[in-house]
């Protein structure tokens, strides 16, 4: 650093979005994404600290100042085979990370003003490498181990990318007609488009992993079968059960669980009904019950396939919402009505079974509780009554119970995960588990530290055998 | 993808298909399930196994046309594919010996029925089968299901063959000690024959099918309520209670997408897939 450098910035380069109310009507991506000179500008407000605090909140430890370095020298090549190093999708992180929670939030730029836009950057990297065609890395030679990895979710995909470099063969056992969990079933298209989960999981099978569709475990071959075939198992399984509320009146039509709203509008692709099968029905005043990302995605899904009004019903404030922030700005954009300290208590229907109506409840906010956040509790007698004729409930979701059900000799919680000791392995010797299935509902990118852990110790495991 | 290896037409609308999918039969057992998805478009529809043949490597549904995706299956034809079979989904029926195992199918279901009556009987229960359809053209299965039968009823809705409806059942449950009943078919008789053996405290199963999504316990759009308790009838069933379930809701739950349906029906017959 010879020459002087002009006063850094103090705000990020804002990131180019769709107009909030054309985009109210469409599903194509909201956030457009920085330019090459956007990049670079952002790039430039970094302040290349030696003790890099950006790093340590980040799971996966991506060299943050070295890639951002490199998109300085325009050097974009070079910057993403770096974020690459520990980073095997990148496309996705860079959308759909809570960077404000996580790398950005030790950002030293952020004492003064915003912190470096890290995320942005990541995905600007990666969507210019798409762009131009992936590099696929030299094939590591055959260690003649292979592995079984169940679930394609961000767990099962990363731990297949990392064992594939290790050498070992990779076979992915997939439930769905389509790889990616989340992401492809449940992250809308505005804001993760499919084309970028297709194209990740393409990657992968590039690096020479099976991907196998329709292939449920559990039901189609046990992990007993699979350690006959396989020399260890990864299980990468998620937590898709979705959680109910046990009020009265849940089971009328018009109320779906926020998965299954989402997986008709994402993975069936309700939204081009009636061009594909699956048909989705959203009324004209629509409640979204809950405070986190998936809450977000529904209200706006259910903004975009017609609904007049679109209410967040949320329990606690906003100050205690799980979701991204930057959805939480985008869904306040578009529309979306905020209630928040308020509750449902039952639901009303019409004559012919179909929702109509929503007792609530206030709340105020008391002592925090066991997960450091204020508890909620009813303010009795302030009880008021809500037209709706949609419900969205997406309240949380819970471990997928079949490998736990039909696995005889694994450790489970009394919440359905699995146990894992430090080293990602269960209570069955060769059998090692990662992501939202162990940790329950969590991000995206731990689910990937948790795949790329899992990995290691697997191929530990494996060479130890030898 | 998936080949159809054999289709026969059983009665008007109403296909049977074998599909090629060895690994699926090896697992399958009386009372489960696929879902099978035609195209890239497709949506997923669930159909009960009728037959699982290990040697030939298929597995057998039977499948009557009702709307958009059943009426596009049943233009298929044998050495045609279909892009995504997912299964077998579902807990497996509880087959064991009782003593005099009841069998009652209404329609398309008769054939999965069939699959459940031949496992009672292997097990050394005495079965007593009840078939019944609209009408006479209807039936299927019939000659199946007296091999594996030690009696054999036939019912119809219009009285064509057979009895008029099941209220012969009534006086059949006062004659017969029955150890348990296993209730396939519309929700309809599911309900009515519950109620018929009800007061006797004979232990009904009846297999629920409402819409269903993913069919492996994410969606919760299956949910159904049985005694109090929500129940998904992907993972949790499908086979139920039939005292303890609340039918009246999942008929109105199975109505939820009708419009929506229609102009999918329509969507097809007029071409707009082709376009
Ligand atoms: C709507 C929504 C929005 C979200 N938004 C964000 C966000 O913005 N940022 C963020 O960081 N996180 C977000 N999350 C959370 C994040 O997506 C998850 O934490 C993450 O996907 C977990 O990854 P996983 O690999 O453990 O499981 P999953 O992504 O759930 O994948 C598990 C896979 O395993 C398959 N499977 C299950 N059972 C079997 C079986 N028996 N046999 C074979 N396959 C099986 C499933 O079909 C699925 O494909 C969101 C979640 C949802 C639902
Ligand atoms: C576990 C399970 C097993 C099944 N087994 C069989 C089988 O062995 N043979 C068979 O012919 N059908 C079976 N069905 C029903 C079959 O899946 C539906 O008829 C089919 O999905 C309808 O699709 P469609 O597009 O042709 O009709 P749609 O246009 O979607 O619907 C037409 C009509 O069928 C009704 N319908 C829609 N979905 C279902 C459903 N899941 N169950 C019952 N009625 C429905 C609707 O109320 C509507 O009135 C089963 C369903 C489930 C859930
Ligand atoms: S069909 Fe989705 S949970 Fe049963």
């Amino acid at each position: 650093m010879s020459k002087p450098k002009p006063k850094i910035k103090k705000e990020a380069v804002p990131m180019p979005k769709q107009d909030p109310k054309e985009r109210g009507h469409n599903f194509n991506e909201v956030a457009r994404g920085y330019t090459e000179e956007q990049a670079v500008a952002e790039a430039e407000r970094c302040l290349q600290c030696v003790k890099a605090a950006c790093v340590n909140g980040c799971p996966v430890e991506v060299d943050i100042p070295a890639f951002i370095q490199l998109v300085r020298e325009h050097k974009f090549d070079e910057a993403i085979r770096k974020v690459k190093e520990k980073n095997s999708l990148p496309a996705i992180c860079g959308r759909v990370c809570p960077q404000e929670e996580q790398c950005q939030a030790n950002c030293t730029m952020g004492k003064v003003g915003d912190p470096v836009s890290i995320g942005r950057l990541e995905r600007f990297l990666a969507d210019w490498e798409r762009e131009r065609g992936y590099e696929i890395p030299q094939k590591t030679a055959s260690t003649g181990k292979r592995v079984a990895i169940v679930g394609a979710g961000p767990a099962g995909l990363t731990a297949a990318a990392e064992l594939i470099k290790f050498g070992h063969e990779v076979v992915v056992f997939e439930a769905l007609h389509k790889p990616g969990g989340v992401l492809i079933y449940g992250i809308p298209e505005f804001r993760l488009p499919k084309k970028i989960v297709e194209a990740e999981a393409e990657y992968i099978e590039k690096l020479g992993t099976t991907i196998k569709m329709d292939a449920m475990i559990g039901r189609l071959r046990t992990i007993e079968e699979l350690l006959e075939k396989f020399d260890a198992v990864f299980i990468g399984t998620g937590a898709g059960l979705p959680l109910f509320m046990r009020i009265p009146g849940e089971n009328l039509c018009g109320i779906y669980s926020a998965n299954e709203f989402l997986i008709r509008v994402n993975l069936m692709k309700a939204y081009a009904f009636p061009k594909s099968d699956t048909p989705i029905y959203v009324g004209k005043k629509v409640a979204v019950i809950g405070g986190g990302n998936v809450a977000m995605d529904s209200a706006r899904c259910a903004l975009r396939l017609g609904a007049e009004e679109v209410k967040i019903i949320y329990r606690r404030s906003k100050q205690e919402m799980p979701a991204r922030a930057e959805e939480i700005e985008n869904a306040e954009e578009e529309g979306i009505v905020f209630e928040f300290l308020t509750n449902p208590r039952r639901f009303v229907g019409n004559e012919r079974g179909w929702v109509k109506a929503m007792e609530c409840i206030r709340m105020r906010l008391g002592e925090p509780d066991a997960s450091g956040r204020r508890r909620p509790i009813p303010i009795e007698g302030s009880e008021f009554t809500i037209d709706v004729d949609t419900v969205i409930i997406a309240i949380g979701r819970t471990p997928n119970p079949i490998i736990q059900q039909t696995t005889e000799g694994l450790q489970v919680t009394k919440w359905g995960t699995i146990v894992t000791d430090e080293n990602a392995e269960t209570s069955i010797e060769g059998v090692y588990a990662g992501g939202d299935i162990v940790t329950g509902e969590a991000t995206v990118i731990s689910a990937m530290g948790a795949g790329k852990k899992g990995a290691r110790a697997i191929h530990k495991y494996l060479m130890k055998s030898e | 993808m998936y080949a159809i290896v054999r289709k026969r037409e059983l009665a008007p609308h109403t296909n049977l298909f074998e599909f090629s999918a060895k690994e699926i039969t090896v697992k399958t057992k009386p009372g489960q399930f696929v879902i099978l998805r035609i195209d890239e478009d497709g949506e997923r529809v669930p159909l009960t196994i009728a037959g699982a043949n290990v040697e030939k490597g298929t597995i057998t549904v039977v499948c009557h046309e009702v709307g958009k995706s059943t009426k596009q299956l049943g233009r298929l034809k044998e050495g045609d594919f279909v892009q995504d079979l997912l299964g077998p989904l579902g807990k497996p029926a509880e087959i064991r010996k009782f003593g005099t195992v009841l069998c009652v199918g209404g329609g398309v279901m008769v054939a999965p029925l069939h699959f459940q009556a031949e496992a009672f009987h292997e097990a050394g229960n005495t079965v007593i089968g009840v078939i019944g359809a609209r009408t006479e053209s209807h039936l299927i299965y019939e000659d199946e299901m007296r091999k594996v039968c030690n009696e054999l009823h036939v019912a119809t809705d219009d009285g064509s063959r057979g009895y008029k409806r099941m209220d012969f059942l009534k006086g059949l449950l006062k004659a017969k000690k029955v150890d348990r009943a296993i209730v396939m078919g519309p929700v309809v008789t599911m309900k009515t024959v519950s109620e018929f053996t009800r007061p006797y405290g004979i232990p009904t199963v009846v297999n629920l099918i409402p819409i269903m999504v993913d069919g492996m316990g994410m969606c919760g759009a299956c949910r159904v309520t049985v005694g109090d308790r929500m129940m998904f009838a992907c993972v949790d069933g499908p086979d139920f209670d039939g005292h303890q379930v609340d039918f009246e809701e999942l008929m109105a739950r199975l109505k939820m997408f009708t419009p929506q349906e229609k102009l999918a029906f329509v969507f097809q017959e007029e071409g707009g897939r082709s376009q």
